[in-house]
């Protein structure tokens, strides 16, 4: 009963400052307001300075016809719906919200602002306002693992991973498969480190990935801590995020680079012109929202070419990462021969294919 | 020359005095800060300070000030209690965070029944959960003599690690597509902690912290424990002479402190946040140490210290909207209150004299 009440208020209070908000936008040729919430700060060198990047080029592109605000470091829960309010108060109509964890409240904050809409990265939950969007990077980590594969001398490739999510599964399992393809000897291991961003624990677990031996490293956080220890150790490693190209031509010898700006510029548009819509899109290498970073020298030719051929062949839609037969961690049959994994199977990956050792913590 | 001369007593006068005197230092300093950074310091200190009291949506800011302040002051009042005594509870957070745990996993245990007596259980459970966490320390304290610093601090990465093991595992939302995160409580009648009366921020937790500042005004004025507790932090040999229990001190100041920060997370995690995750605590724990020693550890000063801190949070992100400040410069803003409410604690106990004999 209490929460009935408290839609039904919240929902008039939302819509009487909709209306006020609207009145005021229609004041001419104001400049369309975009806000963005970050769950960092640009200085992050990675995720928060990649979203970054993508505001700066919007503000480029558009000039005086846009104004930017940004609240940065939210943590992910009640203050995020804070900030979030702030941002629709203060007048933004178009508000990025870029982390997983800012979902319930953009969710929440969309409710009361029927006017604004909502770009909610990584999330699943839809509204008439709120829009979803991510990349695959699952198809940026098959061309790194396929390098990987032909770069291990001795056939381990390290693997630091945040938390056991879907995202961070498929990407483990990508990075496998291809490795294997090209190097059936390889093996993946794959240390858990529970954050996004911990320069310290970080470099403990690429130390500890290589006193086992590995000699290629991957990583699906987003500091360079461990960039820092492959250069001290004398092994090959791969950006993620953004290029890191600080380290190159090695250890970084290519990278994994979330690339917003074409996305943040066409929604942008989009409002402008009135033809924005909530929409779901997973867009990678072809649309160009996943990139692979430049292979540098370090790699042999030979390795490059076929790591660039593999590129152009997913863009292409020629090949595909998750076309079976590939089997579970269990041995049982997850596709069959020529079966592709649609996106539902993808979005909700949960297991380890064959041949990788360990278990998920769950 | 200058010179200090300790007090016999602090000074009355001084105590209340220093923390207006931090604030005020605190906007030059920021003010300076901001203006190294390029930004307008008036209009930033304004902006932190006055916006959200007076701007243009105080009908949105001011309920938040309750939602940002109420576990901030819950918390530090329980704080409060054991600094008084010297027993030093610095693990509020991990505290915070077992609450929030018991409270949501006793709601999730009912999912999705709907009884009016949930939510009564979710705060009984909250408030032992964080009640027990802390009585770890204190038991350790009282049978080994442990360091209770060094314990509650630490007892809050172990609950992180629990709060990140829960998420993932027995407490994870099945419908949430394998992602961490509880169902949110806020799409759970029987469980939400709502505002009680809609849009005015005022939760149940707020409620509690209001209750829990007169409790414990009443408790260090009007009774036994409170004066046992105030003579135990300033002459701890006098009152063990005077046949107060050091092991039932640090029982009882671990124990509330505690059980208030259970508390506090459990009206969060039910109410404004509404769902467990990795990311669940935000550093309420810790930031109530700064609002309990603003407040000079006195239940009123800290209801008062408690807005403050939440005004700087709320503002903080309004100077970031409208002037683009960096968070870090805000942070940076937060920290210097503390410190410079330190620095002229000096003059509550110490008077400053000039040296007549110079050389």
């Amino acid at each position: 009963m209490k929460r009935r009440t408290f839609l039904a208020n919240s929902a008039v209070a939302g819509t009487a400052l909709a209306t006020g908000l609207a009145g005021r936008a229609m004041a001419a040729s104001d400049p369309l307001k975009v806000g963005f919430i970050y769950v960092g700060v640009p200085g992050d060198g990675g995720w928060t300075y990649q979203h970054n990047l993508a505001k700066q080029a919007v503000e480029k592109h558009y000039g005086d016809k846009v104004k930017t605000s940004v609240i940065e470091n939210v943590p992910e829960g009640a203050d995020a719906e804070r900030a979030l309010t702030q941002l629709a108060l203060a007048g933004n109509k178009l508000i990025f919200a870029t982390s997983f964890g800012f979902m319930d409240p953009t969710i929440n904050v969309a409710k009361k602002f029927p006017k604004v809409n909502f770009e909610m990265c990584t999330g699943y939950k839809s509204a008439p306002n709120v829009s979803n969007y991510s990349g695959r990077f699952y198809e940026g980590r098959a061309v790194c693992g396929a390098i990987a594969g032909q770069m291990t001398k001795s056939n381990k490739i390290g693997y630091i991973a945040s938390f056991p999510i879907p995202e961070v599964i498929r990407g483990i399992n990508a990075a496998y498969i291809n490795a294997k393809r090209v190097n059936p000897d390889a093996e993946i291991k794959v240390v858990w480190v529970y954050t996004w961003f911990d320069p310290a624990k970080e470099a403990d677990a690429a130390q500890a990935l290589i006193n086992e031996g590995v000699d290629v490293l991957m990583q699906h956080t987003d500091s360079t801590a461990a960039m820092a220890v492959a250069k001290k150790a004398g092994i090959v490693a791969f950006g993620q995020d953004s290029d890191m190209s600080a380290f190159a031509p090695t250890p970084r010898i290519s990278a994994l680079i979330d690339n917003w700006t074409p996305y943040y510029i066409k929604r942008v548009g989009d409002m402008m012109n009135g033809s924005w819509k909530a929409e779901n899109v997973w867009y990678g290498l072809k649309e160009g929202m996943v990139q692979v970073g430049e292979i540098t020298d370090a790699v042999p030719a030979k390795v490059k070419a076929h790591a660039l051929d593999l590129e152009a062949k997913i863009k292409a839609g020629t090949y595909h990462t998750f076309e079976g037969p590939l089997n579970k961690q269990d041995g049982s049959v997850w596709l069959k021969k020529g079966e592709v994994a649609d996106d539902g199977a993808l979005a909700g990956l949960n297991f380890y294919v064959e041949g990788i050792q360990g278990k998920i913590p769950s | 020359m200058l010179r200090l001369e300790k007090r016999a007593a602090p000074s009355r006068f001084w105590t209340v005095v220093t923390p207006i005197l931090a604030v005020v230092a605190t906007m030059l300093a920021g003010g300076l800060l901001f203006a190294l950074l390029g930004k307008p310091p008036f209009e930033a200190i304004r902006v932190i300070f006055w916006e959200p009291l007076f701007g243009a949506n105080t009908a949105y800011t001011l309920p938040q000030l309750l939602v940002k302040a109420g576990p901030l002051i819950l918390i530090a009042v329980g704080l409060s209690l054991g600094f008084r005594a010297g027993i030093w509870n610095i693990g509020a957070e991990g505290q915070y965070i077992i609450g929030a745990i018991c409270g949501a996993a006793v709601a999730l245990a009912f999912y999705p029944a709907a009884h009016w007596y949930i939510f009564p259980l979710m705060v009984i459970a909250g408030g032992l959960g964080g009640w027990a966490w802390a009585m770890i320390p204190a038991i350790l304290k009282n049978r080994f003599g442990t360091n209770e610093i060094l314990v509650s601090l630490m007892l809050v990465y172990v609950a992180e690690n629990i709060l990140s093991w829960v998420s993932f595992g027995p407490l994870r939302n099945p419908q949430g597509y394998g992602f961490p995160g509880s169902r949110n409580l806020q799409n759970y009648p029987s469980a939400h902690n709502a505002d009680l009366i809609p849009n005015s921020g005022l939760h149940w937790g707020v409620v509690t912290a209001f209750l829990a500042v007169i409790a414990a005004y009443v408790l260090l004025n009007r009774h036994r424990l409170g004066y046992q507790i105030r003579v135990a932090g300033q002459a701890p040999r006098a009152a063990r002479f005077a046949g107060v229990s050091p092991q039932r001190l640090v029982s009882f100041c671990l124990g509330t402190s505690g059980a208030l920060a259970g508390l506090a997370g459990l009206f969060e995690v039910a109410g404004p946040s509404g769902q467990l995750s990795p990311d669940f605590n935000t550093g309420y724990g810790f930031t109530a140490i700064i609002v309990a020693f603003l407040g000079r550890l006195h239940p009123v000063g800290i209801l008062l210290a408690g807005f403050l801190m939440a005004l700087t949070y709320i503002g903080g992100e309004m100077a970031q909207l409208s002037l683009n400040l960096p968070s870090a410069a805000i942070q940076a803003f937060q920290g210097m209150l503390l410190f410079f409410l330190l620095a002229f604690d000096v003059l509550s106990n110490y008077r400053i004299r000039a040296k007549e004999n110079a050389k």
